[in-house]
């Protein structure tokens, strides 16, 4: 990560400064019969900058990856909208949003999709199981990643200069969420259950970990998938551990139905779940059955941004739907390749990488600066608690308030 | 004498929570075992008189779940008690249910009738696939909710706990699979099943309208099978285009397992198949010390199916000829 170019061949990215000093002519659909030629660059022709979005916009987790989406939209508008200019060129950015299903095949295909088509840079991916096979693919072709929601810390630590999250990752959150157990919930005896993929395993046991140092028990570990919906069989069997505290490693669509069947088998213990589980959503497919339990989600309440208010409404106004989860991270992550291209006064990698690196930018969702890994520095963790059907904050850990 | 006492009281208490604990997991069986159980009857009724799978058959139960959920998210504004509603959501997926039964044997197996045995088990692919395909463009990719509007604060029964709703499963799944036993046994429909069953030829020379009583079979199969979707739907309050893969899955497994093409078989087959998957989920990591864990619920129950196949392979209570309908 110290040097600033790192293991790429040559004449990939040659390919790709050809293409982006002729300012890619074929997407330019507006260009004029003078196709901008290298070297002599046209005032009127706007720079088109490629942002590509992955995120499953089909399948379960499809009302995340639509927020995530519509978060990346809205940006993307903004700036259109503003005037953003790139060196002295007007630019205009463009989404190509793909849907990787969550799976992380899918994720792979899309992401080689992505990449032939040279996208400047990546949003996405949403899961940390599409994230991390996919981030090889933009790391091999030379294509900067942000990813606004995955959160597995794998992804930053395999030595790819251009991935980057806007996300705390799963140790600052599992170590929250283990802290919390044990001093807020005083949980001795846990439960722990994981849907067995990249994020929840990895959510899981880095809670366990924080668990275990904090001295609490972990007296049953469990499994189920990320498409299950029956989980009345290991429910009981927590409930045969007289475990104090359940916590859940998965999305919403198991922790909903697993809630409420937890109220139907009687168990009355709380459930603790991280990010993948802190939506609205939960809340209509736990009904009765979510009141109580605790959730955790990387960065502060939405309310507590600088903006997050205005934002929640534009974003109603333009939807038509609340936010669901990660959609101002989403947002930010849009914002923050902008801004390091603006510095660097190029839409090359070569160039606005070292940018993205030196940043300090005043986000939506906190003051955004990246670690050696490409890690957002002083990740906030806030915890929320279900209250007649809404996630109210409870707590934030660490993280710098919003200037 | 006190510590001694604490240690009997503690162990006795321990011993009668293993209790508790282990008719729990009977219960969460039965339940899912009672909706395998419809739907593995839709199975192996085809299978008895037709010797075809009916691959499509999981896909209809999609369609009685997302149909019940369209009619009952219509029905809530009414301000009608939840019961009714889910009720009211019953009475039109079966109907809707039965339409799509009876269309799938009129356009895709009747044509096949002489045909290969491949040829309809291709079909019966085939048919699923595009069933799956026309629901996602209908209802979209999304899960959809249950509405929150039936109790789910559980009774005590012998230490473990269930809800009216789970009470509610098993019985109309023992009612219902009493009438159909009675249907087939008692009434002038059950004999000409069981004629055309035992041979469609035969039937056809005695009177039997065969066609009639193949497009009863399937209607009356994708009736149960609305019942199975609006229960599991309302159960796990969660339901999606392609619930009905792995759910038909399970229920063919279930048929196999009690011998497909008995219709006694299927009942036992699928009520056996909840609760061996929810014992073997409930204590595979106690019992193999940790080595397996709960991740191995759906091995168990093919391994079990396997064992079946492997030791009796016409299934437990057999593949009885005479007897099937």
């Amino acid at each position: 990560m110290t040097q600033p170019f790192p293991s790429r061949p040559l004449p990939a990215l040659l390919i790709l400064s050809a293409c982006l000093l002729a300012a890619c002519g074929e997407q330019t659909d507006t260009a004029p019969s003078a196709a901008p030629v290298a070297g002599a660059p046209s005032m009127e022709a706007p720079l088109v900058v490629r942002l590509g979005h992955v995120a499953p916009l089909t399948g379960p987790q499809a009302h995340l990856g639509k927020d995530n989406e519509n978060g990346a939209r809205l940006a993307i508008d903004d700036l259109n909208a503003e005037g953003f200019k790139i060196g002295d060129k007007l630019a205009r950015f463009e989404l190509l949003g793909e849907d990787d299903q969550a799976d992380p095949r899918q994720g792979t295909t899309v992401a080689q999709k992505l990449a032939d088509s040279r996208v400047n840079a990546v949003i996405g991916h949403l899961n940390s199981g599409t994230t991390i096979p996919a981030s090889r693919i933009y790391h091999d072709a030379g294509i900067v990643q942000v990813s606004p929601s995955a959160t597995n810390p794998q992804y930053t630590r395999q030595g790819y200069a251009g991935a980057f999250r806007v996300f705390a990752d799963d140790v600052q959150q599992g170590g929250a969420l283990g802290t919390f157990a044990m001093k807020n919930l005083n949980a001795r005896r846990i439960a722990i259950i994981d849907d067995r993929t990249a994020y929840g395993q990895g959510l899981a046991d880095e809670f366990e970990k924080a668990a275990r140092a904090a001295g609490a028990e972990i007296v049953t570990r469990e499994y189920t998938t990320d498409k299950a919906t029956d989980f009345a069989s290991i429910l009981t069997k927590v409930k045969s551990t007289s475990a104090d505290l359940l916590f859940y490693g998965g999305m919403d669509t198991q922790a909903g139905p697993m809630a409420r069947q937890l109220k139907t088998l009687n168990l009355g213990i709380p459930m603790l779940f991280g990010d993948g589980g802190c939506t609205v959503e939960f809340h209509k497919l736990a009904g009765e059955g979510a009141e109580g339990h605790y959730c955790s989600l990387p960065g502060v309440p939405l309310d507590k941004m600088a903006g997050g208010t205005a934002f929640r409404e534009r974003y109603k106004a333009k939807f038509n739907t609340n936010i669901q989860l990660y959609a101002p991270y989403a947002y930010d992550a849009v914002r923050v390749v902008a801004e390091a291209m603006k510095k660097a006064g190029s839409t090359d990698r070569m160039k606005f990488l070292p940018e993205l690196e030196q940043i300090n930018y005043p986000g939506l969702t906190a003051q955004i600066t990246f670690d050696e890994k490409g890690d957002i520095k002083n990740g906030a963790v806030t915890l929320y608690q279900a209250k007649s059907g809404a996630w109210s904050p409870l707590e934030t850990v660490g993280g710098d308030a919003t200037p | 004498m006190r510590g001694l006492r604490w240690r009997q009281w503690a162990a006795t208490r321990r011993r009668k929570r293993r209790v508790d604990i282990f008719i729990q997991q009977i219960i969460n069986g039965l339940v899912l075992g009672s909706i395998y159980a419809l739907v593995a009857l839709g199975y192996t009724m085809v299978y008895g008189i037709l010797g075809l799978i009916n691959f499509a058959h999981g896909e209809v139960v999609m369609i009685g779940a997302l149909t019940a959920l369209t009619a009952i998210g219509l029905l809530v504004p009414s301000g009608l008690p939840g019961p009714l509603v889910v009720l009211g959501g019953l009475l039109i997926a079966i109907p809707v249910c039965m339409a799509v039964g009876f269309s799938i044997e009129r356009i895709a197996y009747r044509p096949l009738r002489n045909a290969p045995r491949l040829a309809p088990l291709i079909t019966a692919i085939g048919v699923s696939i595009v069933l799956q395909q026309l629901a996602m463009i209908g209802w979209g990719r999304n899960y959809h909710t249950f509405p929150a509007i039936l109790p789910t604060t559980p009774h005590q029964v012998l230490g473990a706990a269930i809800t009216d709703l789970q009470i509610l499963i098993v019985v109309t799944a023992a009612v219902l699979m009493s009438a159909l036993l009675w249907l087939i046994t008692r009434t002038r429909l059950g004999r000409a099943m069981r004629a055309t069953a035992e041979n469609p030829a035969v039937a056809r020379l005695m009177g039997v309208n065969v066609d009639r009583v193949i497009a009863y079979t399937f209607v009356l199969g994708s009736a149960l099978a609305a019942v199975a979707g609006v229960m599991v739907a309302a159960n796990y309050s969660i339901a999606h285009y392609a619930m009905g893969f792995m759910l038909g899955l399970k229920a063919f497994t279930a048929a196999v397992l009690g011998g497909i093409g008995n219709v006694g078989g299927a009942m036992l087959g699928g009520l056996l198949l909840g609760v061996i998957e929810s014992l073997g989920a409930g204590y595979i990591g106690d019992l193999t010390g940790g080595f397996l864990g709960s991740h191995y619920q759906d091995v168990f129950a093919f391994f079990v199916l396997i064992l079946v196949l492997v030791f009796r392979p016409s299934g437990l209570m057999g593949e009885k000829v005479a007897e099937r309908a």
